[in-house]
């Protein structure tokens, strides 16, 4: 009845705007138009009082985040104005934290550098991730469960254990060297593999592939099947079929999977601690020494905005780049 | 069985009720009495407003204007559940947590009735709905049918003033709905309860109903038995809702309180009745006729009023031969409905036949 | 058809990747317990011997077991918490139409995709503001933050699919709106409330940098973990530790994906076997 009722209003409604001419007066809708001020007033009462339930159902938890997350926010995006003295916070409008963010070299190759990294991390699991997305959707079958449940199911567990354990992997003394050694391939350990950008960039991967599973998968299955196979009988190949019906529509969720991949990874800071070592510090450890020993608030809170901003951007520019291939393509 | 005589006591009674959406008015102005032990039938495409009737009566949404009454008492300010009116949902709703025998028991808890006279009630109930011994399949566990009996014993248990019955036939396959149709009247005239269903099935309606209700775009367009629904619709619509029906241009001579003098082209000149909804616009009028009420007339046999025509198609139902039959002087070929007993199966399409027609047969119908 | 698919990557080549890539995500987490059993104290091969001394020593650690308190304690309340606000919220979200449904949608789930550490800072700022002092209670509360979006998903998926007409028959029998959630309502997404409980002690049990940022000087599992990184030595320890954590959120994570999948299940009212 729900949809239905929506549906009906809004077929009202269309007859309504679109007959200014006799043609279309023949609907109910039109017939009484003299009593509709007074109709529509006791509909926006009725739909008032379904507006009044659902708000008050969710305002605990609309308030929980008001009051935990978006007053927070707007509480850092003001400290990022201000200026640390010591134990005092000066509150005259500044924008040099934003200067010394932008320009200090530390900051901005660390921004670089983060940046760098969330970037290619979302793009190697969306990559990676397709395959699988498509595999289970389209071969799945019936167990399609039970391969969600399975490539979910390591993503559920610590965060800070699985870098962990790649902190094992990859190590001097650790599990790849070792191996590698023990199979006579090297001769000692390389040093090459811990402590640097690209392991930060595997163990990201590794950590973020379910969450780009999801929303390709999610939009997969969405996508009609006898689409694929109209565009067979209409003479595409698979090959063909696959670029123009089934790409296009897995798009949303490519997208998605980037997004929720590369807004995160941004500001990680387990994995830099743990496998980065000086060359894959990123932004967040930055930010925590300024909420840490070096105790400035105010340049602290620019940080996390920059970074936030220009993350943000970067992703718009993901989003508008891929929707213009994904319109040439077609 | 005798058929269960219907008592001339009102048992809802809807008065001017609109139920409006913004600018759409799903229904509009309905004025209805259902009668005490009837099995009324709400009956309409989809979106015509049957629905928004049911559910208002029973209490899940209520009218922007006017009254409802269930026995003599007026509804406003009722909530659904404490309203003499049970319902069968067209999705049956079956608890899916509980087994058959608790769902019949669901609102007989509220009742605190001592343990064993719940007991007899529920078997009761299941018995009505020739489900004994099913008690403690699980809901998940019930084909369709048995579905629909469950709902129905749910409703039936508490002994309701009403039971409204939404669309309760259309998630059964042909021939399950039709063994339904006949147990459910079965049912009605065992129990004597009010039935009220809602149906897009014309032939459900007919088959089942006491009187039917027939909508259009929120508005009750006739409401009467089923045979005089079928026999004289008030107008286009409803002919043509309720099965074929031949239409035919017509002029009127001459009008009367009840009944008018008409030319026809194919017909000649016809005396029929004028249905009170009949208003006059111009000098053209439309009369209708069913296609099993003109006969194929064999070689040798006439009949007092006859048309003759040209065989154009034909199409073969196995009990029944469908015939179309161009007339001179008739914009549209006849549709022909003839049974087979006489070979009507074996006329040759180009033919020509004659066809016999009672005059009583053509109704004059408003637009 | 198969012949066709020949140019694209068929299905065999397809579910060879599939395989190697879900070897290639079990992996490092499987050196955890392979390691946590292991006699050499640093984590290389060939393996040296069976042992299980590393696990015996972990109930002799007093920090250990406070932090398993702790994080306990932080889980339960988290759980509790988090899931009444998620019910009411899915609840909203999945019966009513409102305005502004979506941005509110968007606001409780953008813990979601927001940097942790940006949520973590941004609540650190606002508790030392409102002077509270840092404890258990404020790492409760960021766990609550970052629980609901999770709850909320679990909840959703069991409450969507839910026929309304299950709730108006109940009233339609004369159950009244209290009678009709308690009898109807609530046995039905039982199994997808205790799963949002399940996921949400599970992402409290293992998050690392909320807690990191909000807590005082309670440790919980995590956190204690992160203090014994620095130590060399202690590493074998916490691969048992981490071991143990591991199969609990499996063990716990498993039931609740049971209990969802029941959930959704109840919930569609379309037939049974035969329907």
């Amino acid at each position: 009845m729900g949809w239905q009722h929506g549906r009906q209003v809004q077929a009202g409604d269309c007859i309504r705007t679109r007959s200014p001419s006799r043609g279309f007066a023949v609907t109910a809708a039109v017939e009484d138009s003299p009593r509709l001020g007074s109709k529509r007033a006791r509909r926006d009462v009725l739909l008032q009082s379904e507006a009044v339930q659902g708000l008050g159902l969710i305002s605990p938890t609309f308030l929980y985040a008001v009051v935990f997350l978006l007053a927070p926010i707007i509480v850092v995006i003001a400290h990022s104005f201000w200026t640390q003295h010591y134990l005092t916070i000066d509150r005259t409008f500044t924008l040099e934290n934003y200067r010394i963010a932008l320009t200090e070299p530390i900051y901005r190759d660390l921004l670089w550098r983060s940046l760098y990294i969330s970037l290619t991390v979302s793009f190697l699991t969306v990559v990676f991730a397709y395959p699988i997305a498509y595999f289970i959707s389209f071969h799945g079958g019936r167990h399609k469960g039970l391969w969600l449940f399975l490539i979910t199911i390591p993503f559920w567990t610590s965060y800070l254990l699985r870098v962990m354990a790649w902190k094992v992997i990859l190590g001097y003394n650790g599990v790849l060297n070792s191996g590698l050694m023990g199979l006579g391939i090297i001769d000692e350990p390389s040093t090459a593999l811990l402590y640097n950008s690209s392991a930060v960039i595997i163990t990201l991967t590794h950590a973020w592939a379910a969450f780009a599973i999801l929303p390709i998968f999610v939009s997969l299955e969405k996508a009609d099947r006898t689409l694929v196979e109209a565009a067979t009988d209409l003479g595409d190949g698979p090959l063909r079929s696959f670029l123009r019906v089934t790409l296009p529509l897995s798009i949303p969720g490519v997208i998605a999977a980037l997004l929720i991949v590369m807004i995160p990874t941004v500001g990680d800071y387990v994995t830099p601690k743990l496998v980065g070592g000086k060359d894959g510090v990123m932004i967040a450890n930055a930010i925590q020494v300024q909420f840490g020993k070096a105790a400035n608030w105010p340049l602290g809170a620019a940080l996390s905005v920059t970074t936030m901003v220009i993350v943000t951007m970067m992703a718009l520019a993901s989003v508008f780049i891929i929707r213009s291939a994904a319109r040439m393509a077609r | 069985m005798p058929e269960r005589p219907v008592a001339d006591r009102p048992m809802i009674e809807i008065t001017n009720v609109t139920r409006s959406y913004g600018a759409f008015k799903a229904l509009d102005d309905a004025n209805l009495v259902i009668r005490e032990g009837e099995f009324f039938s709400l009956l309409g495409p989809s979106g015509c407003g049957k629905t928004t009737l049911l559910r208002m009566i029973a209490g899940f949404d209520n009218p922007t204007s006017g009254t409802i009454a269930v026995d003599g008492q007026r509804m406003e300010g009722i909530p659904a559940n404490r309203r003499p009116t049970n319902m069968v949902f067209q999705s049956y709703a079956i608890f899916p947590h509980l087994n058959v025998e608790q769902n019949v028991a669901y609102g007989l808890k509220r009742l605190r009735l001592d343990s064993a006279e719940e007991k007899r009630r529920v078997e009761e109930a299941l018995g009505q709905v020739s489900l004994n011994g099913l008690g403690k399949r699980g809901a998940t566990e019930l084909s369709g049918g048995q579905r629909q009996r469950v709902a129905l014993a749910r409703a039936l248990v508490m002994r309701p003033k009403v039971l409204l019955l939404d669309e309760p036939l259309s998630a059964l396959d042909k021939k399950l709905r039709e063994q339904m149709q006949v147990e459910l009247r079965r049912l009605q005239q065992a129990v004597g309860i009010t039935f009220v269903l809602v149906t897009h099935d014309q032939y459900e309606a007919l088959a089942m109903s006491d009187r039917i209700a027939v909508m259009f775009g929120g508005r009750i367009a006739q409401v009467a038995s089923p045979k005089e629904i079928y026999q004289r619709p008030v107008n286009r619509q409803v002919a043509d809702f309720l099965g074929g029906m031949n239409f035919v241009k017509a002029e009127i001579v001459e009008e009367q309180n009840a009944s008018l003098l008409v030319d026809t082209l194919g017909f000649g000149r016809i005396k029929t009745d004028k249905p009170k909804a009949f208003v006059r616009n111009g000098s053209g009028a439309t009369l209708g006729i069913r296609p099993e009420r003109l006969r194929v007339l064999w070689d040798d046999s006439s009949a007092k009023f006859e048309v003759s025509g040209k065989v154009v198609e034909r199409h073969y139902f196995g009990e029944i031969t469908h015939l179309i039959v161009e007339i001179p002087g008739l914009e549209k070929p006849l549709s022909v409905t003839e049974t087979n007993d006489f070979g009507a199966d074996d006329i040759p399409v180009g033919s020509s036949i004659r066809l016999a027609y009672d005059p009583e047969a053509l109704v004059a119908l408003a637009d | 058809m198969s012949g066709l698919r020949r140019f694209l990557p068929g299905r065999s080549w397809l579910g060879a990747y599939a395989a190697i890539y879900v070897g290639f995500l079990y992996l490092p987490v499987i050196f955890l317990p392979i390691f946590s059993v292991n006699t050499a104290a640093t984590p290389k091969f060939p393996l040296s011997g069976y042992t299980l001394k590393w696990y015996e020593q972990l109930p002799h650690t007093p920090a250990l077991l406070d932090a398993a308190w702790n994080s306990l304690i932080v889980g339960i309340s988290a759980s509790v918490l988090a899931t009444t606000l998620g019910i009411l919220a899915a609840r909203a979200i999945t019966r009513y139409r409102f305005p502004g449904r979506r941005s509110i949608n968007g606001l409780i789930m953008a813990p979601l995709v927001l940097p942790e550490i940006i949520v973590a800072i941004s609540m650190l700022l606002v508790m030392l503001q409102l002077g509270l002092s840092l404890s258990l209670f404020t790492v409760v509360l960021g766990h609550v933050l970052i629980c609901i979006p999770y709850s909320m998903t679990v909840l959703i998926s069991g409450f969507e699919g839910f026929d309304r007409s299950l709730e108006e028959a109940s009233a339609d029998l004369g159950e009244s709106a209290f009678g009709t959630f308690r009898r109807v309502t609530l046995p039905m997404v039982m199994p997808a409330i205790i799963s949002s409980l399940l996921v949400s002690f599970t992402i409290s049990l293992d998050e690392f940098i909320i807690a990191f940022f909000l807590t005082g000087t309670e440790a919980t599992l995590p956190i204690y973990i992160w203090g014994q990184l620095r130590f060399a030595a202690k590493l074998p320890g916490v691969l048992a530790l981490g071991t143990l954590l591991l199969v609990l959120s499996f063990v716990m994570l498993s039931i609740a994906e049971i209990l969802r999948r029941r959930a959704a299940r109840r919930t569609s009212n379309e037939g049974g076997l035969y329907a």
